[in-house]
């Protein structure tokens, strides 16, 4: 019996009214946790009752304290009929079984009911006492920290990257069950609310678990997502990247509880019994034959590298169904490494030894510690067909284990073939539509540091160095991983605009985040592929293979419309790439997201070039100089707008050496969809080759219309899908973040695909352009982290949701030249590690000396120097807030004046002394008021420092309706849903004791509405990271760090 | 192509005063774009209709939702569904609460009933208020009626407090639920030249001085019911005009110190006991109830015109009041100072704010 939960029901608030004959509400509550439920009195007529209840108390086994969510049903007793319930709130409990998390919860949470919504709130205190337990055959993972951060989170260090972890479990999904035919919608919503909580309970138990095995004590870049198979089955997967790591300060926070301390100790330790992995003590020893990829268990061999045909120049990537009709076209080339110096070819092996033992060696991390990633590949990614309805055991999960298995040992082969022994910014997902399923991976291949695979591996200066990839951490990651001699895909190679010693590609395509120390000019840019396929409706075999054999091409059509974009912008590089395919009854819907970005190791990209291809016609001859004259206008602008100005190499591009003829003659093929014809045409345009685009027939000419269309944003404002928009450095603390859902009724009239492109691309681009009016007011500003997720609910309609967040930036430093950058930019990172050691440890020397080591890398010296002096970490944030002060005096400003507004709302609402007398009559049911929440999908806040990540927020709700013209239509109804959603994740937030969520993201948004019945339906779930963040100067951390203890006290004090 | 659902919410909520404006001023939402489109946005920022539409939808839809807090504002500062700025909570609650002058002055002193509200469509249509607004507004002080009734303490106070209204908005809130509790005559033709603003300054000055609440602060009710025992004491101020030896000196009194101050005083003089009685006079009726309600047909009647009618400046008026005020402490067989200061007090002040073109 390891543990016991408490919980006390203290209050309610703003109830409904449920007796209409005296329009007051007699409010009891349920509290139920597993099998166990206890209730409170009857509170008699009244909307703001006051329970003040007993603890009650559960002793429960800590396996069911991580997959059961306590359960709490308000309700309204009636003395003659059935007690009427108002809503329920779940809790997950798992923020409280770890060390460093939140130790209470406590707080007002709303009253959720899945027909009416939001209706009153309740505060509720609840407490875990965990007890020792030292049962290795445990079935419990308590202790695991989970993160969905895809960097490793703020004030950690990671001392081991152990890898990939995964998990996947599968239910009858309750609305397809014979009872649901019985019961009533809110009985089938609650039981499919409550199966999701405890299915992903059980499945981040089991994650826990394997990360256990492994010796790590963390998952970061948590992953998880549900797939509504309907009639198959309800599966929650995750993925994730165990890490261990390790606090950066040695007192650990201010904030842990003394009484859940020793308890979760014993729990934190991960099995001592010697299990860990060990890569490669004995590296350095294995020098043998460079066979480093042993014999794979796919069943494809190994026919030439790349297939010709193979449309994606920069994308290894393939799609097949279950039927396997045609043979995979393996990737599995075994050669690599052959010509690179012996060094590197050492430093690889060490590396795969050291991967190789894992099954796959993928992370789910985007933005790595400086000097983890040394080379970038490209961008790798597999897709598969399914049919759900050939599941033999539908309600286990070996079938789908085994699809993600096929899936992901692809994935593997890819990032082999490009001469890549790991997968950074892997993700998964997948799309559904009847019985077919999409499965899809990607990442990008990437070749890591072995140092970061091993114990201790991060404490820099060690004898590691010497296996230190020579390259500069500014450009090495462009250098090409693979072999120049035996390329994966026809590339163009130059040696490297920056170190001259390596060769790059022409382009790169990725899906992490820059690297901090990467060195690019101007600015990056939200691009976008947008593309819409008409498919017959079909089904079962013939359905699936018929979608299977679309895949190839849109992958490639989307292919040639980032690139085409790419160079419109003059940009070389995309980072943050995430394709997506949604399949539908009639129609596949493919959309492309990517940040591109100029990086200065990289070759300039060349223009574009318009080809026609019946010369002598002279209406055609006009029409394809006026097309090439707005594409080079259009060039000219983005160059403007964006600001790159690389540095003008010309005179030494001409020493650099031309890549031979035959790559070159490679280089068009791969980008030219008729190669035949582009041989003939004069390619030496400039000193640059042009890219081609042919205009035969009117599609070609609407494809590159559609290329014009997009429109730039408009002034003051940029964009990216990234967790920071290259270029921009100095963001103020405003922001905000938002969810966006449109939903298109295609008209019936038969539409062809041209048409298709353009509604579905004029929907993508309305979306953003109605985000620019609508946050005008934030000028200059930046959309961050702009997350496009399609869908085809039904038939004809198409689904767009985004989630993204809006910043504020100074624009009089927005001019900072790139070369000021690794100042600031690398400070401002190792200061983040420094001063949180500082800030909670009043004896500063030793940390000093361990993070002056750790920071090694980093131009220090005089922030270091000034640092040693301080005493007090408060005379250092003063130190601090003045040099921030100096540099930009409107960014304090700014922040100073939010923190006041942030104060005054602590202050409950403005009120004068002489007001809150009579308010304290509605106040002692109220508490204090309700504290500010900030949430962003970004894994930081500009302007503030985040201390302490109280816990993972996963939450899932569904929301019905039967009034739905009453509630304003769909558009009222998803309104009131998604604010409802933010409410709920506020709230939870809130109770952890923090101010912030995030890497917060909408994982689904699945809507069903059927007007004509007057109803609708949606499920949504989000996730993120619970935080405590603070201001960074001064004053503004005295300000905030005193609204957090304020908020903690009047909690506490609701609770007594 | 018909976009079937748009939706856009923010972590905090997003909102423009001019769309919220235009919401409270009840315009439709096409009415709206229209408005925005040609009040600039287009220009200013290179905005398609179809942008400006989606983005007055979310922000309608919001105001919907949050209506219904804003009915009680006290909850906004602690409900949980919107994140919604202090400064953002106190322009929402302030600008929800604003009333047009126009439309105020036409339902000034009557029943908040049912029955009123259904003349509201002929109000809107003579005001110029549109309906949606007018409705809101007749709500607006409905609901503050309802609910101040029934507490104690000041009233300016009590609405401030529970609407979280400025001073300023609470300070007119009282002018109307004392106007709608007394149901003060204002229709008339005679009183059509008054604004809100001088009503509302009276209202005021009758709340601060003639109500229970003048001297006890306790009590219910206290600010919108006037008090009782004055009114009773009101009566005794009668000799002041039955008696021809007080009233003869009165004159003389205030003639003396008027003289040669103005070039109205002959008419001053002539009127005097005219004008006399006629102030005595509304003091001693004000027991009645009727009286209560006709109290400003009454000043402007009895009082105002025929000063008007003599062409007295303000300043003559002025001159005038305040010597008719002291004289009276001077007469040594009047012993109703006090009650004569409370009274005169406020009256001087309603008829130096009421005399006016």
């Amino acid at each position: 019996m390891p543990g016991k939960l408490k919980a006390k029901i203290v209050a309610g608030r703003h109830l409904p009214v449920m007796d209409r004959a005296s329009d007051l509400t007699d409010a009891f509550v349920e509290v139920k946790f597993g099998n166990t439920t206890f209730k409170t009195d009857v509170y008699p007529k009244s909307l703001n009752p006051q329970w003040n209840s007993e603890w009650f108390k559960f002793e429960v086994d800590d396996e069911d304290l991580q997959d059961e969510p306590l359960q709490i049903t308000v309700l309204d007793h009636d003395t003659y009929s059935a007690n009427d319930a108002i809503g329920k709130v779940y809790i997950d409990i798992d923020p409280l079984l770890y060390s460093e998390a939140a130790s209470v919860i406590s707080g007002w949470f709303p009253i959720y009911d899945t027909i009416h919504g939001i209706r009153g709130e309740i505060n509720v205190l609840v407490k875990v006492e965990l007890f020792n337990d030292l049962n290795r055959f445990r079935q419990s993972s308590c202790g695991v920290k989970f993160f969905c951060t895809t960097s490793i989170p703020k004030g950690y260090r990671a001392a081991i990257v152990h890898g990939f972890v995964e998990e996947l479990v599968v239910n009858e999904d309750p609305e397809y069950q014979w009872i649901d035919r019985i019961r009533t919608p809110r009985a089938s919503n609650e039981a499919r609310q409550r199966l999701i909580f405890l299915m992903s309970g059980e499945l981040q138990r089991k994650i826990g678990l394997k990360v256990l095995e492994m010796g790590g004590n963390a998952v970061v870049g948590y992953l998880q997502c549900f797939d509504l198979e309907g009639e198959s089955g309800l599966v929650v997967r995750a993925i994730g990247t165990a890490c261990t790591l390790e606090k950066l300060s040695s007192g650990s926070g201010t904030h842990t509880h003394p009484n859940t301390a020793p308890a979760s100790n014993a729990c934190n330790s991960p099995s001592k019994d010697g299990k860990e992995p060990v890569f490669g003590e004995d590296l350095p020893s294995s020098s043998g034959p460079s066979t480093p990829f042993r014999a794979l268990p796919t069943s494809s061999s190994s026919p030439p590298p790349f297939s010709p045909s193979k449309p994606c120049s920069r994308q290894s990537s393939s799609s097949d169904t279950d039927l396997s009709l045609t043979p995979k076209t393996g990737m599995g080339s075994g050669s690599m490494g052959k010509d690179a110096g012996p060094l590197k070819t050492l430093l690889r092996q060490q590396t795969q030894t050291a991967l190789e033992q894992r099954e796959f060696p993928f992370f789910t991390l985007t933005s790595f510690p400086s000097g983890f990633l040394l080379h970038v590949g490209g961008v790798v990614s597999a897709r598969s067909v399914k049919l759900l309805d050939r599941i033999h055991n539908p309600d286990e999960p070996e079938t789908r284990d085994a699809w993600w298995e096929e899936i992901r040992q692809e994935i593997k082969s890819h990032a082999k073939a490009l001469g890549c022994h790991a997968v950074v910014g892997y993700s998964e997902s997948t799309s559904i539509c009847e019985e077919v399923c999409i499965l899809s991976a990607s990442g990008t291949a990437a070749i890591l540091n072995p140092r970061y695979m091993r114990e201790g591996c991060l404490d820099l200066g060690g004898s590691d160095q010497r296996f230190e990839d020579p390259s500069p951490s500014s450009c090495g990651f462009c250098h090409i991983p693979y072999d120049e001699l035996n390329m994966p895909f026809p590339a163009q190679l130059t040696y490297c605009f920056h170190c001259r010693r390596q060769k790059v590609p022409d382009v790169l395509f990725t899906t992490i985040d820059l690297p901090s120390d990467a060195a690019i000019a101007g600015k990056g840019c939200f691009i976008q592929a947008r593309l819409c396929r008409l498919k017959k409706k079909g089904q079962g075999e013939a359905n699936a293979t018929a979608i299977s054999n679309q895949l190839p091409f849109m992958e490639y059509e989307l292919h040639t419309q980032l690139m085409n974009k790419l160079k419109l912008r003059s940009m070389n590089a995309l980072f943050g790439l995430s394709i997506q395919i949604s399949v539908g009854e009639n129609m596949l819907l493919g959309l492309a997201s990517a940040t591109g970005v100029y990086l200065t190791a990289l070759p300039a990209p060349g223009g574009i070039q318009i080809a026609g291809k019946t010369p002598g016609d002279l209406n055609t001859e006009q029409h394809i100089l006026n097309i090439q004259k707005r594409i080079n206008d259009t060039i000219a602008k983005n160059k403007e707008f964006y600001e790159v100005n690389p540095p003008d190499l010309t005179e030494e591009v001409v020493g650099s050496p031309i890549p031979e003829p035959r790559l070159r003659s490679r280089l068009f093929r791969s980008h030219s969809e008729s190669s035949d014809e582009l041989s003939e045409l004069d390619l030496s345009h400039g000193k640059k080759d042009a890219f081609v685009l042919e205009v035969d027939d009117t599609d070609a000419v609407e494809d590159i219309q559609s290329l014009l269309t997009d429109a730039s944003p408009p002034k003051g404002f940029y964009s990216c899908n990234t967790e920071t928009m290259p270029g921009i450095y100095n963001w103020t603390s405003a922001l905000q973040m938002f969810t966006s859902v449109r939903v298109l009724r295609l008209s019936n009239a038969n539409l062809s695909n041209q048409a298709l492109n353009k509604v579905f691309t004029d929907l993508c681009e309305n979306l953003l352009k109605s985000f620019y009016f609508k946050l005008r007011s934030m000028i200059p500003c930046c959309l961050s982290h702009l997350v496009f997720s399609v869908a085809v609910p039904e038939e004809d309609l198409i689904q767009v949701a985004v989630t993204a967040v809006a910043m504020t930036f100074d624009k009089d430093q927005t001019q900072d030249k790139p070369a000021e950058k690794p100042i600031t930019k690398g400070c401002s990172e190792a200061e983040d590690q420094l001063q949180f050691s500082l800030e909670l440890c009043t004896d500063s020397s030793s940390i000093n000396s361990q993070s002056s080591s750790k920071n090694s890398g980093v131009p220090e010296s005089s922030h270091l120097s000034t640092r040693d002096r301080c005493s007090t970490w408060l005379e250092l944030l003063r130190l601090k807030a003045h040099t921030i002060r100096r540099g930009s005096v409107k960014t304090s400003r700014r922040t100073q004046s939010l923190a006041h507004s942030v104060s005054s709302l602590e202050h409950s609402s403005p009120l004068t002394d002489g007001r809150s007398r009579s308010l304290r009559s509605s106040r002692s049911f109220g508490g204090s008021s309700v504290s500010v929440v900030k949430m962003t999908p970004l894994s930081f806040l500009p302007g503030t420092r985040i201390v302490k990540y109280v816990g993972i927020i996963n939450m899932f709700f569904i929301r019905e309706t039967t009034s739905l013209r009453e509630e304003g239509g769909v558009s009222g109804f998803l309104h009131s849903f998604v604010a409802e959603v933010f409410a709920m994740v506020r709230a939870h937030v809130a109770a952890l004791g923090g101010n912030a969520v995030v890497s917060y993201s909408m994982k689904d948004c699945v809507l069903m509405e059927n007007p004509n019945k007057n109803q609708c339906q949606c499920l949504i779930n989000v996730s993120g990271d619970a935080v405590i963040y603070i201001r960074e100067t001064d004053q503004e951390v005295t300000g905030s760090t005193a609204n957090i203890r304020l908020s903690c006290t009047s909690s506490a004090d609701g609770a007594t | 192509m018909a976009v079937e659902l748009d939706v856009f919410v923010g972590n905090t909520i997003i909102m423009s005063e001019e769309v919220y404006q235009l919401w409270l001023d009840g315009y439709t939402v096409n009415d709206a774009v229209k408005v925005r489109m040609e009040g600039g946005v287009l220009d200013e920022f290179d905005a398609k209709a179809d942008v400006v539409l989606s983005d007055t939808m979310d922000q309608y839809r919001t105001f919907q939702m949050c209506e219904r807090l804003l009915h009680s504002p006290t909850k906004l500062a602690n409900q949980l569904l919107f994140q919604i700025p202090p400064h953002r909570q106190a322009t929402l609650i302030e600008r929800y609460y604003a009333f047009d002058d126009v439309f105020v002055r036409e339902v000034l002193g009557k029943k908040l009933s049912k029955g009123t509200k259904k003349d509201l469509d002929d109000i809107s249509a003579k005001t110029g208020v549109m309906l949606k607004s007018c409705r809101r507004q007749f709500d607006n002080f409905k609901r503050v009626f309802k609910v101040v009734e029934e507490l104690k303490g000041p009233l300016v106070e009590n609405i401030r407090q529970h609407f979280l209204l400025s001073d300023k908005l609470a300070r007119d809130y009282a002018a109307i639920v004392f106007f709608a509790n007394n149901r003060f005559e204002t229709g008339k033709r005679k009183l059509q030249y008054l604004t809100f603003q001088d009503l509302a300054f009276c209202a005021g000055q009758l709340i601060n001085n003639w109500t229970v609440g003048a001297v006890d602060n306790m009590v219910e009710d206290m600010d919108v019911d006037l008090d009782k025992e004055f009114l009773q004491e009101l009566k005794e101020l009668k000799v002041l005009i039955t008696d021809k030896d007080l009233l003869d000196q009165h004159k003389s009194l205030v003639c003396t110190a008027l003289r040669g101050k103005t070039k109205a005083f002959n008419e001053m003089e002539a009127n005097f006991k005219n004008l006399s009685r006629g102030l005595v006079n509304i003091a001693t009726k004000l027991t009645n109830t009727k009286d209560v309600r006709d109290f400003f047909i009454d000043l402007v009647e009895k009082f105002i015109e025929p000063c008007r009618s003599d062409h007295w400046t303000a300043a003559d008026m002025k001159l005038y009041l305040t010597h008719y005020t002291n004289s009276a402490h001077i007469l040594d067989t009047f012993k109703h100072q006090v009650v004569w200061d409370r009274y005169m007090g406020v009256i001087k002040s309603c008829i130096f704010k009421m005399y006016h073109d």
